[in-house]
């Protein structure tokens, strides 16, 4: 690396980060860096990583509103789809926590290197040589694996539109809609675009979303009910189908005639 | 050893683990508690033994005139008892293992009817014996009259023995209170150390507060769970441990304390409050990125005190799971130490979580001499 390194703080608490600060002052003859900015949580990280792109975040597991993990998951995500972009390269992230015996034990089995607070210069300089040395792809899958390990399903989805990083709650979304390469997030006020694969977001989901087309789930709490449609176009008509009618939104979806046989068992 | 023994002597034991204290617990509850002792014992044998041979003899010379009548009559008596005691121990000795366990009910079944048939059926040897040309009714009597005698006497011992056994049950509720409230709370030190740590250099002298704060509040934490302490120190913990989370938390912890009202000088376990505060800014304020008020007010209400805490609800979860305990815990401590004159009461209103208890007026004798006190801005 040529120049010195760029690190992020990420701790939703001032003395924390502080802290951070100065054992990272205390190393820098060692260890040359530029600290590029502190956030307080994951809507400020998200913006930092994009604007200021460090190479290393060191980030707490426990803030309010998102972990750590999944902060890092939106991380790894984003630097997953960053082939078609101008390209991203997906900073490093070292954990930081307090005592937490599950995910200690998470971290135990996994490649990524965490670092227990109060925490100590030596044990964060080590930490800071070994995360540059893991691969990127390495990387990423390590944090997947953590993600698994601690089970952390994602409350947000992470939608990055002209620079910017808009975190979508999940409880707000009434369905997704695959569409060529990108998938729609539908939500009471608007729509959005994720690159992400319907079925590893029917997997994660599962307990709140449901497939009712080969290109749609839809969020259980927001269907209003079916009904029976036959189209009529082109003089003939066609085979009548079933579609979902939607609460907050006018528009209805298709039920495919395979889905159906599950979907109707939600009419009650 | 069987693990539903009653006997006496498994209450006796210094060294406790949570387990038998659990145990212990369900015993005093009286839910599982054996109702019939382990007659297999021979400390147990001698205890039913020679109280019912003494209770006999005395009857025996409180009834007659003369020595001589008095010894007649005791083996009258001692011809049925000692049999029908004898074989009654060495059923139920073999037999309390099977219904342990069971309804209640046939339990006390086996207890009262093993002695009564066993002493009507001695009466009714006796009988055939001693009196063989006794009339109807009176045989009926008498036959009717011992195995009644029996239940009774058999009545007595069991109580007895269930009492004996609540008796030495105090040291279990203790072991347990100390169980409950031993919780070491690591996430809060290195939590709280880190925050030392992060003002160290940049404010040498808040360090030197909070250090000071987290040293009172572990001493309060490895003191004897037993240990009635007043109000007001109670409540000087409380703002110590608030005093420390507020540096970790800043803007997003506010606090409002309402004491006017508070009497000091009311008794009250040690750590009663503070993790019922802390439980307050875990769900209530750790989990929201935005600024969360908990309310505490305490006040006197006639012969009892009220203490009311109040926090925001938030619809994230915890940042971390575990102590969910607190509220049980405390319950559970309330329960042991007031009985049915602490009360715990929680609930949900205009988006804030609500939490109301109430535990009888107490106060201390002798005031103390060193009284602590806070200050934040030291």
């Amino acid at each position: 690396m040529s120049d010195a390194t760029s690190i992020l703080i990420v701790d939703d608490e001032a003395p924390a980060r502080a802290r951070l600060r100065e054992v990272m002052a205390d190393l820098a003859p060692e260890f040359p860096h530029r600290i590029v900015g502190e956030s307080a949580n994951a809507p400020e990280a998200l913006a930092q990583i994009e604007s200021q792109r460090p190479q290393i975040v060191l980030m707490d597991v426990q803030m309010p509103g998102m972990t750590g993990i999944e902060l890092a998951r939106h991380i790894s995500a984003r630097a997953a789809e960053a082939d078609h972009d101008a390209p991203k390269p997906m900073p490093l992230v070292i954990f930081v926590t307090a005592f937490d015996e599950f995910a200690v034990e998470a971290f135990e089995v996994n490649a990524l290197d965490y670092l227990l607070k109060p925490v100590r210069a030596q044990r964060l300089l080590g930490a800071l040589k070994r995360a540059q040395t893991l691969l990127p792809a390495e990387h990423l899958e390590a944090i997947d694996q953590l993600a698994r390990a601690t089970n952390t399903r994602r409350r947000h989805l992470s939608v990055h539109e002209r620079g910017r990083v808009i975190l979508v709650p999940l409880d707000q979304v009434l369905y997704l809609k695959a569409e060529l390469k990108y998938i729609t997030v539908r939500t009471r006020e608007r729509e959005y675009l994720i690159e992400e694969s319907l079925t590893s977001l029917e997997d994660e989901f599962k307990d709140r979303f449901v497939r009712i087309h080969r290109n749609a789930l839809v969020a259980r709490p927001s269907i209003a009910g079916f009904e029976r449609v036959t189209p009529t176009g082109d003089g003939e008509a066609g085979d009548p189908y079933w579609q979902v009618v939607l609460r907050e939104v006018t528009e209805k979806l298709p039920v495919s005639r395979r889905q159906w046989s599950i979907v109707k068992g939600l009419v009650s | 050893m069987a693990p539903s023994d009653g006997k006496a002597a498994d209450y006796k034991s210094d060294t406790l683990s949570v387990e038998q204290a659990l145990k212990a617990r369900r015993q005093t509850e009286g839910g599982q508690a054996p109702v019939i002792p382990d007659t297999c014992n021979l400390g147990i044998v001698l205890r039913i033994l020679v109280p019912l041979n003494v209770i006999a003899l005395l009857a025996a010379i409180v009834l007659s005139a003369g020595p001589m009548q008095a010894m007649s009559r005791f083996l009258d008596i001692a011809v049925i008892l000692e049999p029908s005691a004898l074989a009654s121990l060495v059923i139920l000795c073999v037999a309390r293992k099977g219904v342990n366990g069971a309804a209640l009910p046939l339990q006390w079944a086996m207890g009262l009817g093993v002695p009564a048939l066993l002493a009507g059926l001695a009466a009714l040897i006796v009988q055939r014996f001693v009196e063989p040309e006794i009339g109807a009714l009176d045989a009926f009597w008498g036959v009717a009259g011992r195995a009644a005698g029996a239940a009774a006497a058999a009545w007595l011992l069991i109580e007895y023995f269930r009492l004996r056994a609540r008796a030495y049950s105090p040291s279990f509720s203790e072991a347990r209170l100390q169980a409950l409230q031993a919780r070491i709370r690591p996430h809060f030190l290195f939590n709280s150390l880190n925050t030392v740590l992060g003002l160290m250099r940049s404010d040498p002298r808040r360090a030197e507060t909070t250090l000071e704060n987290l040293a009172d509040l572990f001493r309060v934490f490895m003191r004897d769970a037993r240990e009635l302490v007043p109000l007001d120190d109670e409540v000087v913990t409380c703002k110590e441990y608030l005093a420390i989370e507020q540096l970790r938390l800043g803007e997003r912890l506010q606090v409002r304390w309402r004491l006017d009202l508070m009497p000091g000088d009311a008794l009250l376990p040690s750590l009663l409050l503070q993790p019922l505060i802390e439980n307050a800014v875990h769900h209530g304020i750790e989990p929201s990125a935005d600024t969360g008020t908990v309310e505490i007010s305490i006040e006197r209400a006639g012969e009892r005190v009220r203490v009311e805490i109040a926090n925001p609800v938030t619809t994230t979860p915890p940042v971390r799971p575990g102590n969910q305990m607190a509220l049980s815990n405390v319950r559970e401590r309330l329960m042991l130490l007031y009985d049915i004159e602490a009360e715990l009461k929680t609930g949900i209103a205009n988006d804030r979580f609500r939490l109301q208890l109430e535990f009888p007026y107490r106060r201390e004798r002798r005031r103390r001499d060193v009284r602590r006190y806070f200050d934040p801005d030291r």
